[in-house]
């Protein structure tokens, strides 16, 4: 059996993984955590399969390639709810609505009725919204352990190391990569989780706001996790500033909110190329998987693919950069 | 044009937020030809060094970078905000602003004048975000400041030149200050008209950046500065109410 590690454990180090036991190979993956958790800045993603409305801002790439992710974990075995995306905007900011409309594919535009069959919760709260019915949605904490699990069962060794590449090698360390790859950046995005039992959400809900821009993801039990935040700054620091508008943007979506217990606050610098697209940098027997940005599992699936092809019949696909230095 | 001393080749600047990536920044730069980049300060500071790569990959587009107090609402914010600003980039001058109402971000007359004096004093080169007020403009003169960087509209609107009467006063009280329509630009136009008013420059920044392709439409404001700076300098001909043919119809043969 061909032989491959992994260095890394988070949502990039397991796809890959996972895309190396299908084709046979022996696995190692390396990282001194042994279990997926608060050190990496997966567990902090929102878990939104979201590549027509990622494509307001993001390049044709993550649309396209996006698109593989829901039926990629679904096969995994995670959970996954394929409810699409609901976008809402308040009363005075209602033509970014129009915007997005016009940026984002497969949308439908409802009116307060379409709007409150979909989400009883929001009926009466907004005139118009937008329904992009092609995304869905998981749990990426949930989904995180699911692999690793199943890896493990599949005879993955788990090292709680650091690792060093040797032979065949996958580094997927994130911004810890920065050693290595000197174009990378951290972008900080800062989440919240609340706990409500006033308030019932089934998808996935995007507040769109000149200033304070909102996403809020419905978990199981009741949880919800609010994001959207994104600057330009490696520091990891839960910031007051971040948690007032995130709570207020979600206060404004609904004040039920208001009454929900705050059950955590979080912060961590997401791994991004100056082009916010992902790379592939090989560079000898070691192919970097990096730069997946806030893209994480929406992209993931795809990039892992293409690496472990690339491994296997020497293509060079999309993302693939060699590098000699 | 020179802005205190330095001679800059563009009239065009941008503000380096909110773009999609720090790749389309550089691209819009490009096609823009923009000679000066303004670059929040505040924010990404929170942590020493930490927004140092993104800084860098601004530091790379070779252009005048113009820091500034963005989102500061006091006067002692704005001060140490400019004194980190000059450590970090190692430049005095700085865009000053003091954001005197949360919702609408329209300056603190008053204490826009009073940090204007505080670092004039120690040696910046001020720029301040102000409105179109002539008294204003005034005061931040007497406090030192060279250049004046009056609205267009309030920040991110895009709703243009809002006050053009306030604008031509502000612009024929100061003949000689260097003025820069900073805010409120939305479109190329809107850019060619403070141009074609008398204005040295303009600055934006969402116009840009929220735009479905930022490059396109850096290089559409570029095109509209300079068409809008050789109209003013060409001398405009005087709107009139009468139709004035610019042939003669006299002796034409075919006249009914």
């Amino acid at each position: 059996m061909t032989q491959a590690r992994v260095i890394g454990g988070g949502v990039a180090g397991l796809c890959v993984a996972t895309r190396l036991v299908e084709r046979g190979y022996e696995v190692t993956i390396f990282d001194p955590s042994p279990r997926p958790g608060p050190h990496g800045c997966s567990w902090w993603a929102g878990g939104m399969l979201a590549p027509f409305c990622e494509g307001e801002t993001a390049e044709e790439p993550v649309v396209r390639l996006g698109q593989e992710a829901a039926a990629w974990w679904e096969r995994q075995g995670v959970t996954l709810h394929r409810r699409g995306t609901l976008v809402l905007t308040l009363g005075r900011d209602r033509r970014e609505l129009d915007r997005f409309a016009r940026r984002v594919a497969g949308h439908e535009m409802l009116d307060p009725a379409g709007l409150a069959a979909l989400e009883p919760d929001l009926e009466g709260r907004f005139n118009r919204a937008l329904h992009v019915s092609g995304e869905a949605h998981l749990d990426p904490r949930a989904a995180l352990i699911h692999l690793r699990d199943r890896l493990e069962q599949a005879g993955v060794r788990f090292v709680a190391e650091p690792g060093r590449p040797e032979g065949l090698t996958f580094d997927c360390r994130g911004l810890a990569a920065r050693d290595a790859l000197r174009d990378l950046r951290g972008v900080k995005g800062e989440m919240a989780v609340l706990h409500s039992a006033d308030i019932r959400l089934t998808r996935p809900v995007r507040l769109l706001h000149p200033r304070y821009p909102l996403y809020v993801v419905p978990r199981a039990d009741g949880l919800f996790m609010l994001g959207a935040t994104q600057i330009e700054t490696d520091d990891r620091r839960r910031s007051v500033r971040s948690a007032l508008e995130l709570l207020s943007a979600a206060y404004a979506l609904h004040p039920a909110f208001g009454e929900a217990e705050l059950v955590e606050i979080g912060a961590d610098a997401r791994p991004a190329f100056p082009d916010n697209l992902p790379r592939l940098v090989r560079r000898g027997e070691t192919i970097h998987v990096n730069g997946l940005f806030r893209h994480g599992f929406l992209l993931a699936p795809a990039l892992a693919r293409l690496a472990v092809e690339a491994a296997s019949d020497s293509s060079k696909p999309e993302f693939w950069h060699e590098d000699h230095d | 044009m020179q802005l205190y001393g330095t001679e800059i080749a563009s009239r065009l600047m941008l503000g380096t937020a909110q773009y999609p990536s720090p790749s389309v920044l550089a691209e819009a730069f490009r096609r823009s030809g923009a000679g000066i980049a303004t670059v929040s300060v505040r924010r990404e500071a929170s942590g020493a060094r930490a927004g140092a790569a993104f800084w860098d990959l601004v530091r790379d587009l070779d252009v005048t970078l113009l820091p500034n107090t963005a989102g500061c609402h006091s006067v002692r914010e704005a001060v140490t905000t400019a004194q980190m600003a000059r450590e970090l980039f190692d430049t005095p001058w700085i865009k000053l602003e003091v954001i005197g109402h949360a919702d609408t971000l329209q300056p603190d007359p008053f204490g826009l004048v009073e940090a204007a004096r505080v670092l004039t004093d120690e040696g910046f080169k001020v720029f301040p975000y102000t409105t179109e007020d002539v008294v204003l403009a005034g005061r931040l003169l007497d406090a030192g400041c060279e250049v004046l960087m009056p609205w267009g509209a309030p920040i991110g609107t895009g709703l243009g030149l809002t006050n053009i009467y306030g604008l031509r006063t502000l612009r024929a009280q100061f003949p000689e200050v260097p003025m820069v329509v900073d805010a409120g630009l939305g479109l190329p136009s809107q850019a060619a008209m403070a141009m074609e008013m008398g204005f040295d420059a303009v600055l934006l920044n969402t116009a840009v950046a929220k735009a479905g392709d930022p490059a396109a439409m850096a290089e559409g404001f570029a095109h509209a500065v300079e068409a809008g700076r050789l109209a003013f300098g060409a001398d405009p001909m005087e709107p009139r109410d009468m139709a004035a043919p610019s042939t003669p119809l006299i002796g034409k043969a075919f006249l009914e």
